[in-house]
C-alpha cells in the first residue's frame, strides 16, 4: 500500500485558494499524512467542513466531503459518524464555525465523545468575511469590528473539549508541524471525540491589526509562544501567562458513543452481539 | 410488521410509516406536539439496527439526518413550527446537495411559541417558501391516522426518487387523535431502496439525471465512490463552482425535476354528489371538518370535498380541472391559519370565480357548524 499522501490531496485543485502566509495549507497538509501514515482509504474518510476561510479545506481532499452550513460541520459529522461508525470522520472548522456559531454542537459533540475528529484552524478572527473577531479572539485585541480593542475575551477551546468530555484534547501550531502531524495521528485513532486545535496565521487581517503583518511575523510569533506540554508544566506562573501548552493536553478513557449505542442495540435485539 | 388493524395515534402512525419505508436513522429534538414521533424512534430504533440521536437542537437534527442519509440510511426527523424554523437552514442544504430525507412538522400555532401547544396549519407557506434562496418543496398532508402511515412511506419514496427534503406537514389535531389504521403487510409496500450508479467511480457524476429523467442513485460514503455534498453553488460532480451558467443550470435543474414531477407527486381525492352546490378545498385537519359537511350534509346544502393530500408541487391542474368540471360553483378553502392555501386556489382558478376563505387561526379546530354556517351565506 502507498503510504503517500498525495491521494488525499486534489492536485489539479492547487495553487490554494487561501492567501500567502495562510497557515490553512500546512492544516490539511498534516492531516494528509497523518490518514497515510494509518493507511485510511480516501473514500473510507468523510471530511465535514463549514463556512469561512478553512471551510474550504475539503475543496483540495481527494475524500468524501459534506461542505455544509456556517457552524454545522459537527452536526453533519454527528450524523454520519452515528450511522455509520465503521467511516473515518474528520471535520475541519476555523474558530468561527467551531467556536462561534457552532460551540453548541461543539460541545454536545465532545459531551457524547462521539467518534469525530475536530480539526480547528484557529486564526483568532473571521478572515473570510474581512477579520472580524470571533470566539477565541484575545482580550483587548484588534479586528475590523473592535477598532478599541476586543472587549470579550477568547474561549481557550481546548479548555472547554475538556470541560465538555473530549476523550483526546491537543493543541498545535503551523510552526511546530511534527508536533501537529503526531496530534492527528493519535486523534484519528482515538475511538471518541477529539479536539485538535491549530494555532494558524492570518497576517492579511489578525496579523496586521495585532503587530505581525508578514508571514515571518506570525510564524515566529507561534515558534515563541508554543511549548511542549512536558515543558511548560515546568515554567513559572508569569513564563505561562506569556505561552500555550501544544501536544496532546489530555486524554479520558471512556467508550464513545457508537459503542454505547450498539450495547442499546444489542439489548434490543437489533444487531448481534 | 405483519399486515395488522390497530388503533393508534398519527405521531405512532408516523413512526410505522417510516419503519416499513426502511428508515434506520432518526435524529430530533423533542418539541410538543412532536414527541411521541422521538419517543417512539428512540423505542423502536435500536431493535431493527437502527439508530436514534437526540441532537442539541432542530439546527442539529436537520444537519445529522443529511449526514445519516448520506452513509445510505433513510433518514428522518419531526418537529413542530418553532423547531421547523431552525431546520430551514439545513433543509436547503439537503436540496442543494439533494440529499434523500424525510422531515414531519407536527403544526401548533404560532407566531414565535404561540399558543403551545394547540393545533394551526399556519406552517404551508413556511414549508414552501422558508429556506432562503429559489428552491421547490415538497409537502404531503395526513388528515387521518392512516394517511401518517400512507404518507410517511411515501414521503420516503419520492425522497429517494428525486433526491429531494420531503415534509409531512400534519398537526396537532392529526398528530394526537386515535384512529383505527391497517398496517399493511410488508411486502405490499416495496418501498424504494437506494441502488448502486450504473456507471464506475471514475465516470460518476453525482448532479445529474439518469435515462427515467430522475437523479442518478446517490450511492453511500464509504463506497468505491466519492461523493462531495455541497452547499455552495457547484459543478455536477459537487466541486464548488461560481460559473454563472452552472448555477443557472443547476438551480433550473433542482426546481425543474420537483415541478416538472407535479403529476404524479400530486395526490388528492374528490367526495360529495355529482353537482355539488359548493366546492370545498382543504388539507389536514381542516378537510376533517370540511368532510363531516360531505358525509352529513345540513338538508339545505350539497357541498364536495376536494382534499389536498400534496399541498407542493401546488396540483395546479387538478384544481383547475376539479373546479371547471363544477361551472359556476363556488370554492371555499377552509384552513387553520388566515389564509395559504386559498391563495394558491385564488391563483389558479382566476379573480373571476368565487373563491373564498374559511380561516381561523385560536388554536381551535374549525367545527362543522361554523363552517356550514360560512358555506350557506357563500351558497345563498
Amino acid at each position: 500500500m502507498s503510504r503517500s499522501y498525495r491521494k488525499y490531496l486534489l492536485h489539479d485543485k492547487f495553487p490554494l485558494f487561501w492567501c500567502g502566509g495562510c497557515g490553512n495549507g500546512i492544516i490539511i497538509a498534516s492531516l494528509a499524512r497523518a490518514l497515510a501514515r494509518l493507511g485510511v482509504e480516501p473514500h473510507r474518510v468523510v471530511a465535514t467542513t463549514g463556512i469561512g476561510c478553512f471551510g474550504k479545506a475539503d475543496d483540495y481532499l481527494a475524500t468524501n466531503s459534506i461542505h455544509g452550513t456556517h457552524g454545522r460541520a459537527l452536526a453533519f459529522a454527528s450524523g454520519v459518524k452515528g450511522a455509520n461508525p465503521d467511516l473515518t470522520v474528520v471535520s475541519l472548522m476555523g474558530d468561527g464555525d467551531c467556536a462561534t456559531i457552532g460551540g453548541n454542537h461543539f460541545l454536545h459533540a465532545a459531551r457524547r465523545n462521539i467518534g469525530i475528529t475536530a480539526i480547528v484552524s484557529n486564526n483568532l478572527n473571521y478572515g473570510m468575511t474581512g477579520g472580524q473577531y470571533s470566539a477565541t479572539t484575545p482580550l483587548g485585541e484588534y479586528s475590523s469590528t473592535s477598532l478599541y480593542g476586543n472587549p470579550e475575551e477568547g474561549f481557550d477551546l481546548c479548555e472547554v473539549a475538556r470541560a465538555a468530555g473530549a476523550s483526546l484534547v491537543a493543541r498545535g501550531t503551523v510552526y511546530h508541524v511534527g508536533v501537529l502531524d503526531r496530534a492527528l495521528e493519535e486523534a484519528l485513532q482515538n475511538p471518541g471525540f477529539s479536539l485538535v486545535e491549530v494555532m494558524s496565521s492570518c497576517p492579511v487581517h489578525y496579523g496586521r491589526r495585532n503587530r505581525l503583518p508578514s508571514p515571518v511575523d506570525m510564524m515566529n510569533h507561534w515558534k515563541t509562544r508554543g511549548v511542549p506540554i512536558s515543558r511548560f508544566a515546568k515554567l513559572s506562573p508569569e513564563k505561562q501567562m506569556e505561552h500555550f501548552p501544544i501536544g496532546v493536553l489530555h486524554r479520558r478513557d471512556r467508550d464513545d458513543f457508537a459503542t454505547r449505542y450498539r450495547r442499546i442495540q444489542q439489548d434490543a435485539g437489533g444487531v448481534r452481539s | 410488521m405483519s399486515a395488522q388493524r390497530s388503533f393508534v395515534q398519527g405521531n405512532e402512525a408516523v413512526v410505522e410509516g417510516a419503519l416499513a419505508a426502511g428508515a434506520r436513522y432518526f435524529a430530533g429534538y423533542p418539541i410538543t406536539p412532536s414527541s411521541e414521533i422521538a419517543e417512539m424512534a428512540a423505542r423502536k430504533l435500536p431493535g431493527v439496527g437502527g439508530v436514534y440521536m437526540q441532537m442539541e437542537d432542530e439546527i442539529a437534527s436537520m444537519a445529522a439526518i443529511i449526514g445519516a442519509s448520506l452513509t445510505g440510511k433513510k433518514s428522518f426527523t419531526a418537529t413542530s413550527g418553532p423547531g421547523l424554523s431552525l431546520m430551514l437552514e439545513n433543509l436547503g442544504m439537503a436540496i442543494m446537495a439533494e440529499v434523500p430525507c424525510v422531515i414531519v412538522d407536527v403544526q401548533r400555532s404560532g407566531p414565535s411559541t404561540g399558543l403551545a401547544t394547540k393545533p394551526a396549519q399556519a406552517d404551508v407557506m413556511m414549508a414552501r417558501w422558508g429556506s432562503h434562496g429559489d428552491h421547490s418543496a415538497i409537502v404531503l398532508a395526513p388528515s387521518s391516522v392512516q394517511e401518517c402511515f400512507d404518507l410517511t412511506v411515501r414521503a420516503f419514496d419520492l425522497a429517494e426518487q428525486l433526491r429531494h427534503p420531503v415534509l409531512v406537514l400534519s398537526d396537532a389535531i392529526v398528530g394526537h387523535m386515535r384512529e383505527d389504521v391497517h398496517f399493511p403487510e410488508p411486502e405490499a409496500l416495496d418501498p424504494i431502496t437506494r441502488r448502486d450508479p450504473d456507471v464506475g467511480p471514475e465516470e460518476y457524476v453525482m448532479h445529474a439525471d439518469g435515462a427515467d429523467g430522475l437523479p442518478v442513485p446517490l450511492p453511500p460514503f464509504g463506497s468505491k465512490y466519492l461523493v462531495r455534498a455541497n452547499s455552495s453553488a457547484h459543478d455536477p460532480s459537487g466541486y464548488p463552482s461560481a460559473d454563472p451558467g452552472l448555477a443557472r443550470a443547476n438551480i433550473r435543474r433542482l426546481h425543474d425535476k420537483v415541478e416538472d414531477a407535479v403529476e404524479w407527486i400530486s395526490d388528492y381525492s374528490l367526495i360529495g354528489p355529482d353537482e355539488p352546490d359548493v366546492l370545498l378545498i382543504s388539507y389536514g385537519a381542516s378537510a376533517r371538518t370540511a368532510e363531516q359537511l360531505v358525509v352529513d350534509p345540513p338538508t339545505d346544502s350539497r357541498p364536495a370535498l376536494l382534499k389536498l393530500r400534496t399541498l407542493w408541487p401546488f396540483p395546479d391542474r387538478v384544481i383547475r380541472d376539479t373546479v371547471a368540471s363544477f361551472p359556476g360553483v363556488p370554492v371555499v378553502v377552509p384552513e387553520m391559519n388566515l389564509g395559504q392555501i386559498v391563495r394558491e386556489v385564488q391563483r389558479v382558478v382566476g379573480k373571476e370565480h368565487p373563491c373564498y376563505g374559511y380561516h381561523r387561526s385560536d388554536g381551535q379546530p374549525i367545527e362543522p357548524g361554523e363552517l356550514h354556517r360560512f358555506v350557506e351565506d357563500v351558497v345563498t
